[in-house]
């Protein structure tokens, strides 16, 4: 019998080691954290065995901020300081929240930083921050009960978020202290967690209503590759808004004036709202109450009716109808025709609605599939992906291909946008456009990033403004400027400008105009680290350790699988830096780390790169075969 | 062998003759397994100038087959492997196909104040399609031709299929005011 190795105490473990990794909903009003174990993905309870962390963080005078549950008792009677709901104002400016809603149940301060801050009695908070707190609770869930620390998440969004509120998204992770191995689009995960590859080829659609947010996904399934053709939604569309117009009903058969109530009373009418409409799934007529309390009339008054079935719907319908128009224009992008889907899963706590099961199977013509728990779904196949990513199942075949919800381009003259990236294009993606000098001798360039799917800049959403300087004087249209978009498979853009006659360069990471910035991030994480009285130097070493080691591993194997894509001089150099880094990683300077783990990568690239060339090549080569 | 070695072409990317007859399915099938092969997925683990190298990669497989995949795209990339400049903006069109973009350009107008606009439009985007379907057969055939004329003739076939195209985008950005997206 062959005995089993133990490393030594502190020593790197073996590569196959099994590692902890979780997938993380983050949703508007609920979050779950959930995990692989024994093959199979598991949602991660609390101590008390709830799976749903309710999203509502309490900020206290006092001490740490509350989350969940606890935070969301206080709704009411401290409406100010607990904030529901974040997920709808991460990413975006002031002037969107505002329209968003007639009336803010809190207090936005528009601050020097771009993110706009809600007034707390514990200062003011941006909604990454709020976000954040949720990220460490779930985080501290895990850990505890898996015992040990996480090495990867992939957090989910709903596919239609644009740039900069997946940027927000992974901005809150930092903060949280989590790394980030995916940012994975909610239809998705939903997709992965109903095991649509196992066998179930074709095409399938994923309608998501969450709380806050709809997404329809429209995606193809072969052999393991999930392969989305086309996604619409509305960021601003949920459950949410179902409760807000039954609210809004409510008021007005109360006789109450709508400016005249209290944040109190706001989200009193909100929850009576929600309740309505929970009850009415099995009911024809549900008594409604509101109390009209405002300090002027006695304590007990109470405004008494009741709401039908039939009234629900004539409120909700046109919202649901909202839905399906995104439904018809996926499926338009998709180009595929109603008849060709094989299923259509219901992922969101709002797909509970027997109203919206009902209109979603009449427009795609079969029954919709509810057979998870609408509000797990996501959670579970956000695990299942983090699992494969963090590297615990290297032989699966799975894949997904995503898409951009949302067409990237950049202002031209007149305020006019040119698309360089169209919307549902499969990520990650590299685009370049040329563009050229409005006047003679102009020497910038001024580069304004929009995302949307309108003509006019200012129908757009505005991601990122930079410049190219340094351009050498020429006759106007005689420049040949080259800007080049990239993607990555998070769904995030970065921007290249290169003036191509004189090689003057500018790069920008996009951080969206409604994003932190990295200082403010940092300053933040400082800030978080002292009070978890976490050493900085120490943590900045071991991430470099942690890197230098992987560098190091990804070499050795590469140089044992395919010594052969090396030249003689090619190999020695790599040996060198490979000994180099091996030296510094057990010295104490992160940044001679970084130096030599640099050098090590510059010395390999081009091993690496004729090592992904080999392995397409011989993927295509196993084709000849099947083919011929 | 080198990195640039699969830059050469798209065609080559996939392993497939230089063509415009391709089955789709063959290439769909060799796409998949190419990404399954490079995708940054793959590359979670890898330190990080591997990672960033699996994103270009990524990136370049998924636009070599958006380009393929598509008949008009296709047509052009093949026009300009055989080296045919695209950008010139002076092709002749014949009267009859200036005439035929009018009259569709008309009644796209006209929508919005006919009684059904809905069906109206539906009617419309199926004439584009059939006009749409009839242009790339024309294509095909002049492509597989390859002589200088038919590549000149296959060019100013793909300026009207591109008319068509962007015809078919106004109807859809139509579609979507009525459709209130």
């Amino acid at each position: 019998m062959a005995l089993l190795q133990i490393s030594e105490p502190g020593q790197t473990a073996a590569p196959h080691q099994h590692k902890l990794a979780a997938g993380i909903d983050l949703g508007t009003t609920n979050s779950l954290v959930a995990t692989v174990r024994s093959g199979k993905a598991e949602i991660l309870p609390d101590v008390e065995g709830m799976h749903l962390l309710p999203s509502v963080v309490r900020y206290c005078e006092t001490g740490a901020p509350q989350v969940g549950a606890i935070a969301k008792q206080s709704a009411i009677s401290d409406p100010r300081n607990t904030i529901s709901s974040v997920k709808r104002y991460v990413g975006r400016g002031l002037a969107d929240i505002c329209k968003g809603c007639s009336r803010s149940e809190y207090e936005f301060v528009d601050s020097d930083s771009s993110v706009p801050r809600i007034r707390t009695v514990a200062g003011d908070i941006s909604p990454v921050e709020v976000s954040a707190e949720i990220l460490k609770n779930l985080k501290l869930r895990a850990e505890e009960t898996l015992g040990g620390e996480l090495t990867g998440v992939v957090i989910t969004v709903p596919a239609y978020f644009d740039d900069a509120q997946r940027q927000s998204t992974k901005d809150a992770a930092q903060l949280a202290g989590l790394q980030v191995l995916r940012l994975l689009n909610e239809p998705t995960a939903a997709a992965v967690a109903y095991g649509l590859d196992k066998g179930s080829e074709g095409v399938h659609v994923i309608y998501d209503l969450g709380g806050g947010t709809f997404d329809i996904s429209i995606l193809r399934l072969n052999r393991g590759v999930f392969e989305v053709m086309s996604t619409a939604g509305n960021t601003a569309l949920g459950g949410d808004d179902l409760d807000r117009i039954i609210a809004q009903w409510l008021i007005q058969q109360a006789g109450l004036d709508p400016s005249a109530l209290s944040a109190g009373q706001m989200r009193a009418t909100l929850l009576e709202a929600c309740r309505a409409k929970e009850a009415l799934s099995d009911a024809e007529v549900v008594g409604v109450s509101l109390s009209v309390t405002d300090g002027s009339v006695a304590d007990d008054a109470v405004w008494q009716g009741e709401l039908t079935r039939t009234q629900l719907y004539e409120l909700i319908d046109p919202l649901i109808q909202k839905t399906l128009s995104s439904c018809r224009r996926a499926l338009r992008d998709a180009g595929i025709d109603v008849d060709e889907i094989e299923d259509v899963v219901m992922v969101g706590g709002s797909t509970r609605s027997p109203r919206v099961r009902e209109l979603v199977g009449e427009f795609f013509h079969c029954e919709p599939m509810v057979d998870i728990d609408p509000d797990k779904v996501v959670a579970a196949g956000a695990a299942i992906q983090a699992d494969i990513l963090v590297g615990n199942k290297p032989d699966d075949e799975m894949l997904l291909l995503d898409v951009i919800p949302l067409s990237l381009g950049i202002e031209i003259m007149g305020g006019l946008v040119e698309k360089i990236i169209s919307r549902n294009t499969t990520i990650p993606s590299a685009k370049a456009q040329d563009f050229t000098t409005f006047k003679d001798g102009q020497t910038a360039l001024a580069v304004h990033v929009v995302q949307g799917e309108r003509e006019l800049v200012s129908d757009c959403r505005s991601l990122a403004r930079f410049e190219l300087r340094g351009i050498p004087p020429m006759v106007a249209g005689n420049a040949r400027i080259r800007v080049t978009f990239q993607v990555d498979a998070d769904g995030l853009l970065s921007v290249t400008a290169r003036e191509q006659i004189s090689g003057v360069e500018s790069t920008v990471q996009v951080k969206p105009s409604f994003g932190l910035t990295d200082g403010e991030i940092e300053t933040m994480l400082r800030e978080s680290m002292s009070h978890a009285q976490e050493d900085i130097a120490a943590r900045m070493l071991r991430e470099q350790q942690v890197e230098a080691d992987r560098i190091i591993e990804s070499v050795e194997s590469a140089i044992v699988a395919d010594a052969q894509l090396l030249s003689a001089e090619e190999r020695s150099q790599i040996d060198v830096a490979l000994s180099e880094l091996r030296k510094m990683r057990d010295g104490d300077d992160p940044r001679k780390i970084k130096q030599a783990i640099e050098a090590l990568n510059t010395a390999s690239t081009d091993f690496a790169a004729r090592r992904m060339d080999a392995s397409i090549q011989s993927a295509m080569t196993g084709h000849k075969v099947d083919e011929f | 062998m080198h990195a640039a070695d699969l830059s050469s072409n798209f065609f080559a990317l996939f392993d497939l003759p230089v063509s415009f007859d391709i089955e789709l399915d063959a290439l769909s099938a060799r796409y998949r397994d190419a990404q399954r092969a490079a995708h940054p997925d793959k590359f979670a683990n890898a330190p990080e100038g591997e990672r960033r190298l699996s994103v270009q990669m990524a990136a370049r497989i998924n636009e070599a087959y958006r380009v393929l995949k598509d008949p008009l795209s296709r047509g052009r990339y093949l026009l300009e492997l055989h080296g045919v400049a695209l950008d010139d903006s002076d092709t002749a069109f014949d009267g009859a196909f200036l005439m035929e973009q009018m009259e569709l350009r008309e009644r796209l107008a006209d929508v919005k104040n006919s009684a059904d606009p809905v069906s109206q439009l539906r009617i419309i985007a199926d004439d584009i399609a059939a006009h749409d379907k009839s242009l790339i057969t024309q294509m095909a055939d002049l492509l597989n031709e390859a002589s200088a004329e038919s590549l000149q003739q296959a060019r100013n076939v793909s300026r009207k299929l591109q008319f068509f195209r962007r015809l078919n985008e106004e109807v859809e950005a139509l579609e979507d005011e009525l459709g209130d997206y």
